[in-house]
């Protein structure tokens, strides 16, 4: 089943269960980033529930869709996607940066299968993504390709040259996500490196640019839509988000782009996602095949 | 053996060698694989006449992309491609190539292990006038220390020209460096070419000269003005720096008893590093190093920066002396 086209409601549930799931890796993990993962947690769960075609009972699907984070610190969303989704057991989740796992901090196509390149270092990601769009365009393969950066990252000069790139070569395939959610590691990002306006900035590299509110699924699939109808040019999506969406305590603080919840705290977040740290490590621990993880109806 | 320095290359085929651009066999390369694989597509950074890319363009132009000058975004796409399919061959100087885009080198290609071929241009004190900041001279040291990564730097037109078609059917990421100027073509279009396979052109037994790139050459005259004093010097072509022949440098060390490496490239961590590597874990010898000692380049002739930067054939016979004396000396 490669495009799920899951409902308004199911989706709104999945990403429940996403932030429930990077919750509890993170708290299992003791180690890794709390903050980008729960502000993209609810347009990477439209990717993959709704709008992308994968195949994660082929990885290889010549007709499969492409995503790249290029924020390569936010796996904890992307191994918690990828195991709802089927790529892996959610079981796995528990062995998040450990030695023993094969869940990397950063992201590793040769430990996790279904990560299509490696990523780690900011900057990088829409470069890789313009030469996956360009490669399918040269072999007629009618294949989109989603990239998902971080706003403080916007600051690598490397983003724009692939800007110029993809706009020169008018990758319409292209669409690009961008979790705006205002806050990097060292404050707010206006503070640190101010990107503003950023709207106008990929509006003059002749990029087609929608902002939305990133936690509005119905949003997020319109934006989706319209990126996949306009022609000619590549889109970029300035999702507006909180980071730490969700739990209370985290919202909107940077300090927890790069910090895991200690177990009280974890404790603490559960009980904002509805249900505590127990129930839902022991839902983990239970899930030991790779399948589409079961919703509240049972699942697809 | 005293003096040295005046090398005669007299009866050695040596004096008067044919010259050819080492870039010219990467753009005829291309061109050899873009007529046997579809899938091989060529990036440049706006260099495509002096890359020699632009004999590819001209043949296949619906496979030839042009980043401009953002080598960065270049290694990048390269990736991308290489993600769908491809077989990207991406062309700049060696200086950007192997410097400004060292992480994206490093992160995206070679920690996913993508097939991405590099070709590093102007490599080399050599490269002349334009001095330092495009005279690539620490490829070889950046390059080796990544993990997946493929290193080679062939001595000639025709082993330029081979090396780019081989290493279409390496699944790794690879670097192939090469120079500006015209130099003497050492090998045949019949001479073997293997990726990881020194080529020994020369038998000795007193010596071994282990060189790669335009100093191949050189080590070919040191070695003959050395046997017209009855000195016999292996000479080993080594084009590929990673995977590096270990039998062939342990035979060296064991058989002649005293190594000497020569390179265009700093002394740190280029050829003479990785042999060195191999030989004290294995069979300890005397070693000298022909190389850039720790220092910029600067703009000049290529013939006369070689001089005076120490990597001429007078050179390669003195550092050859060098190591002798400590052979004798240890005995």
């Amino acid at each position: 089943m490669p495009r799920l086209n899951m409902s308004l409601e199911e989706l709104r549930e999945r990403a429940l269960y996403v932030r429930r799931d990077i919750i509890a890796l993170l708290a299992r993990a003791k180690s890794g980033h709390s903050g980008g993962p729960l502000s993209s947690a609810d347009f990477g769960t439209a990717l993959f529930f709704h709008e992308m075609n994968v195949n994660p009972e082929q990885l290889d699907d010549p007709t499969r869709d492409m995503w790249h984070f290029s924020i390569g610190h936010v796996t904890p969303v992307i191994y918690s996607l990828m195991g709802e989704r089927g790529y892996f057991p959610l079981a796995d989740l528990l062995g998040f940066r450990q030695l023993a796992g094969h869940l990397q901090g950063h992201p590793s196509r040769h430990d996790t299968p279904g990560i299509e390149v490696s990523s780690g270092s900011l900057g990088q990601g829409l470069s890789v993504s313009c030469g996956m769009a360009l490669g399918s365009r040269l072999d007629g393969v009618s294949r989109r390709v989603y990239c998902i950066m971080g706003d403080g990252e916007q600051q690598e000069g490397q983003i724009w040259e692939a800007a110029m790139f993809a706009a020169h070569y008018r990758l319409d395939n292209l669409c690009g996500i961008i979790d705006y959610n205002r806050k990097q590691i060292d404050g707010d990002v206006e503070d640190v490196m101010g990107i503003a306006p950023l709207a106008d900035k990929w509006r003059a590299f002749r990029w087609h640019v929608l902002e939305i509110d990133g936690h509005d699924v119905k949003q997020i699939l319109a934006a989706f839509d319209e990126a996949r109808r306009a022609k000619g040019k590549p889109t970029v999506i300035l999702a507006h988000t909180v980071m730490g969406k969700g739990v209370s305590f985290m919202e909107d603080d940077f300090h927890w782009h790069g910090m895991p919840p200690n177990p009280e705290q974890a404790e603490r977040a559960m009980r904002d996602l509805g249900t505590s740290l127990e129930e839902w490590t022991q839902r983990l621990e239970s899930h030991t095949q790779a399948a589409v993880a079961p919703g509240r109806n049972g699942g697809r | 053996m005293s003096g040295g320095a005046a090398v005669t290359a007299k009866g050695s085929g040596l004096a008067k060698p044919e010259m050819k651009r080492t870039r010219e066999g990467f753009g005829h390369g291309l061109v050899d694989l873009g007529e046997s694989r579809p899938n091989v597509v060529v990036l440049v950074g706006d260099l495509r006449e002096s890359t020699n890319v632009s004999f590819f363009a001209e043949r296949f132009p619906e496979r030839f992309i042009e980043v401009g000058i953002a080598e960065q975004n270049m290694m990048c796409v390269a990736a991308g491609l290489a993600a769908v399919g491809k077989i990207p061959y991406l062309a700049t100087y060696g200086a950007f190539a192997s410097c400004r885009s060292a992480d994206q080198m490093r992160v995206t290609v070679a920690y996913t292990d993508l097939p991405v071929k590099i070709g590093g241009a102007h490599g080399g004190i050599s490269v002349g006038p334009d001095g330092a900041t495009h005279q690539a001279m620490e490829e070889i040291a950046i390059v080796r220390s990544i993990p997946n990564m493929r290193m080679i730097v062939p001595c000639d037109y025709w082993e330029t020209r081979k090396a780019t078609v081989a290493v279409a059917d390496d699944r790794h990421p690879c670097y192939i460096r090469f120079g500006r100027e015209a130099v003497p073509v050492v090998t045949t279009p019949e001479s073997p070419f293997t990726i990881g396979m020194a080529n020994q052109l020369r038998e000795g037994r007193d010596l071994a000269i282990l060189a790669c790139g335009v100093m191949v050459h050189e080590a070919l005259v040191a070695a003959a003005d050395l046997a017209s004093r009855g000195i016999e010097a292996r000479v080993l072509n080594v084009h590929t720096l990673k995977p590096i022949d270990r039998d062939a440098i342990v035979r060296a060390a064991r058989e002649c008893g005293a190594i000497v490496t020569a390179e265009e490239h700093q002394v740190h961590g280029g050829l003479g590093g990785a042999v060195a590597e191999v030989v004290v874990g294995t069979h300890p010898v005397p070693m000298e190093f022909v190389a850039v000692h720790d220092r910029f380049g600067q703009s000049g002739k290529p013939e006369e920066l070689m001089a005076a930067f120490g990597i001429k054939a007078p050179d390669v016979v003195r550092a050859a002396e060098a190591a002798l004396a400590r052979k004798s000396a240890k005995r």
